[in-house]
């Protein structure tokens, strides 16, 4: 069967599976839009590329299935740069191909000429440039294997228009053919062994766990393992959901903005059992001054990891879910574990969630007069209660996709997580604009669970167009934008390390107007300027299944985000709400 | 860089590194050093006996960054297929020079000894300069590049370098250590 090339590209695309592609055309991927027209595939015209890159970010974030976005050369592919680059941190699964001018053109400075695959080779896990339209399956195969094996990471193929439209007999390949390509899957044994002694021999051991955990869908292995050896378990930013919140081993999250007891935890170990989690500065603060008690167990499928930033005591190349089932067995092999061995241990942890949980005044009155006369002694609305509302108000299998800020860490902390694949956030890029577009790809994949973001006044206003994308496309996701009228975070930073110096931080509460904005893009647009506004206004929303929802929440704009570790301090120099005065992690063992 | 910057010392590591002969490869590596802030002393790639591979010999510079990191990096990259370190000791180096020297008539005779001390050849012969090629060990062209220097060097090029284990080594333990085991 002869195709052309960019038929056997749909093709392909079909034979992975793929039942949805994010994108928008242009001339040097027009070949490629053709046959869309005829595939089984649904295809979803965004407003910008960065939309398409962060759909299929929170697509394949909400289903653990590769997203795929297509693009046009030269302004299309540069736009999805961000998208790739936070997927590559993040390390999400993504395929995406570009459009690029016809070979004979590449190297001319021809219209709309781009160095796609140099541009985008330091944020991409592999890039291939076809050149032949016979390659065609064979790239398409090897891209969505790469893309999906391994530590997963987006993958990009530059598509040129004359490859496109020449012909080629189709095939489609039984395999790959990737000679350096071989990523881990069972641990050593021997390594194993040696974790499940000092798992055995710890008095003060935590769980550290990580995005791997979510990627290897290790949820409910690693809950076998928490419920075996009585183990505590911080889930990092990009673990959120892992590990259920309600578990009573479950510590909540670590790092910079991590509750006191996740944080101080990790601190006061003498094991840290590392599953899938990478050492991020975010976490570790100053690494010289992180865990210094504490032997580490380093679980990873990236063997770059391993050591990188803490040379564990045990080093662990394999899948996590692989390796924490053999460590279960290796564990169970020892008979039943007294779990009272770790009863002074869990019973400090008790001690400091009760004596510093995440907190803030619910009762203080507006302290600006932003919000007119007469307000100042209504209750401001604080951005906690907004989200403590809304997890009351929402299925436990909601999807909570975030923006970046402190709506984001506000998100993390209040939100109590249940299901793995129910956060979707943009953790090591930190990208603002990613709330919106990846909402709409979340519930792209899975329009049976309620889709809820988070944003903030600032990011929101970075892509929000592409609630257009999703009232044409019939995709209800619901969006609360806490409006604090600033980029919070870069102000609280002002705030706490500038002298409140702020400098180029405020947006006002109503420029734009978001309700007028929402309306005008097909969505109902509802605003809440005081506490008792909260639920009806939730209520409303959630019964709304027809078309997307923003909700303008009109926030306290002082509101800081506690507990705090400063950028390169130490763990142990947090710092928790004023109410809680100044805790003194020594004093406290 | 001070002339003890570019010697050859303790902190350069010598990586031999099978890639898939595909457009772009280097590009690849050169960027993953470049964007890693890895630093590379000399680079040397070619083909090999077998036309789907490529051998790239860098010499990296591990002060900057621990070996470990930087071959479990350049292992991540696809088309890398292969990563050894070759000890200066379990290794055979060598390394190609062209120079031209300043010579005139009176002196062209000395420098001409001492291309046939390093077992060189003459490949080109102008007014009052030649164009020199020698081959050997890095130590040896080194050596043979300061004894050019007075003479006054008006172009040279080195081709940084190459590197193969030694038999006896080869033979007792396989091949290069393979880098991409060290745990
Ligand atoms: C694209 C991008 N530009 C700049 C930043 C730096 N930055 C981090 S948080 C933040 C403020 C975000 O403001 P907003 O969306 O209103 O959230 P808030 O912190 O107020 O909750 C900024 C500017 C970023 N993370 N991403
Ligand atoms: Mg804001």
């Amino acid at each position: 069967m002869e195709l052309t090339g960019a038929q056997a590209l749909v093709k392909s695309l079909e034979m992975e599976g793929v039942e949805v592609i994010f994108g928008l055309p242009g001339g040097a991927i027009l070949p490629v839009y053709d046959p869309i027209l005829d595939s089984p595939i649904r295809h979803i015209l965004v407003r910008h590329e960065q939309g398409a890159g962060h759909m299929a970010e929170g697509y394949a974030q909400a289903t653990g299935r590769p997203g795929v976005a297509m693009v046009t050369s030269g302004p299309g592919a540069t736009n999805v740069v961000t998208p790739l680059a936070d997927a590559y941190m993040d390390s999400i699964p993504l395929v995406c191909v570009s459009g690029q001018v016809a070979t004979s053109a590449i190297g001319t400075d021809a219209f709309q000429e781009s160095d796609t695959t140099g541009i985008t080779l330091g944020v991409t896990k592999h890039n291939w440039l076809v050149t032949d339209a016979a390659d065609i399956p064979q790239v398409v195969r090897e891209a969505f294997h790469i893309a999906t094996t391994g530590r997963p990471g987006p993958v990009l193929i530059d598509f040129p228009k004359d490859v496109a439209n020449s012909t080629m007999e189709w095939y489609w390949p039984d395999g790959v053919d990737l000679p350096g390509y071989q990523p881990p899957s069972h641990a050593d044994p021997a390594a194993i062994r040696a974790a499940a002694a000092l798992v055995l021999a710890a008095e003060r051991p935590v769980i550290y766990a990580g995005g791997g955990i979510l990627k290897s869908r290790a949820s409910e292995v690693l809950r076998e393992l928490v419920d075996l050896t009585g183990i505590p378990v911080v889930t990092t930013l990009m673990a959120r959901g892992a590990f259920p919140d309600s578990h009573p081993l479950s510590l909540g999250m670590p790092g910079m903005h991590g509750n006191f007891t996740a944080v101080t935890s990790m601190q006061k170990a003498d094991l840290l059992l590392a599953l899938g989690s990478r050492f991020d500065d975010r976490v570790t603060g100053k690494v010289s001054a992180f865990a210094p008690g504490a032997k580490v167990v380093h679980v990873d499928i990236d063997k770059a990891e391993i050591g990188k930033v803490r040379r564990p005591e045990v080093g662990i190349l394999a899948d996590c879910r692989l390796a924490i089932e053999a460590l279960v067995e290796e564990i169970r092999a020892f008979g039943p574990i007294d779990h009272s061995r770790l009863a002074p241990w869990i019973a400090t942890l008790r001690r400091w969630q009760a004596e510093f949980p995440c907190t803030y005044d619910r009762h203080e009155p507006a302290s600006t007069g932003s919000a007119g006369s007469g307000a100042s002694r209504r209750p401001t609305l604080k951005p906690q209660f907004v989200i403590e509302t809304l997890r009351a108000l929402t299925p436990p299998d909601t999807i909570l996709v975030s923006g970046v800020g402190q709506h984001q860490m506000w998100a993390s902390q209040y939100w109590s997580f249940e299901y793995p694949n129910t956060w979707v956030n943009s953790g090591g890029l930190g990208t603002m604009g990613f709330a919106v577009p990846a909402a709409i790809g979340a519930k792209v994949g899975r329009p049976d669970r309620m889709v809820w973001a988070v944003d903030g006044d600032g990011c929101f206003q970075m892509t929000a167009q592409e609630l257009a994308t999703a009232t044409a496309e019939r995709i209800p996701v619901k969006i609360a934008i806490l409006n604090n009228a600033y980029l919070g975070m870069v102000r609280q930073w002002q705030h706490m390390f500038y002298e409140e110096r702020y400098s180029e931080v405020y947006l006002s509460p109503d420029l734009p107007d978001y309700v007028g904005w929402a309306e005008s893009m097909g969505c109902i647009g509802l605003r809440v300027e005081s506490p008792e506004e909260v639920t009806p206004a939730i209520e409303k929303a959630n019964e709304i299944d027809d078309r997307p929802v923003v909700i303008d929440f009109r926030t306290d704009s002082m509101e800081q985000v506690f507990p705090m570790v400063p950028a390169g301090a130490s763990n142990d120099d947090i710092v928790v709400y004023q109410s809680q005065g100044t805790s003194d992690a020594e004093a406290l063992q | 860089m001070s002339p003890d910057q570019m010697a050859y010392g303790p902190r350069h590591r010598l990586l031999s590194v099978l890639v898939e002969n595909k457009a772009g490869v280097l590009a690849r590596v050169a960027g993953l050093f470049s964007r890693r802030g890895y630093n590379i002393y000399s680079l040397a790639v070619a083909p090999t006996d077998d036309e789907r591979f490529s051998r790239i010999s860098i010499v990296v510079d591990v002060e900057s960054s621990p070996l470990e990191q930087v071959v479990a990096q350049l292992d991540k990259l696809i088309n890398v297929v292969e990563i050894g370190e070759l000890h200066p000791d379990e290794a055979r180096e060598a390394e190609l020079l062209l120079v031209s020297v300043s010579a005139d008539a009176g002196q062209r005779s000395q420098v001409i000894q001492l291309v046939g001390v390093f077992s060189g050849r003459i490949v080109d012969v102008g007014q009052d300069a030649i164009t020199v090629m020698v081959a050997g060990t890095p130590e040896s062209i080194d050596d043979f590049e300061n004894l050019m220097r007075p003479y006054g060097i008006a172009g040279l090029q080195r081709t940084g370098r190459i590197a193969l284990p030694k038999l006896d080594e080869k033979s007792a333990s396989g091949a290069a250590t393979p880098a991409a085991n060290i745990a």
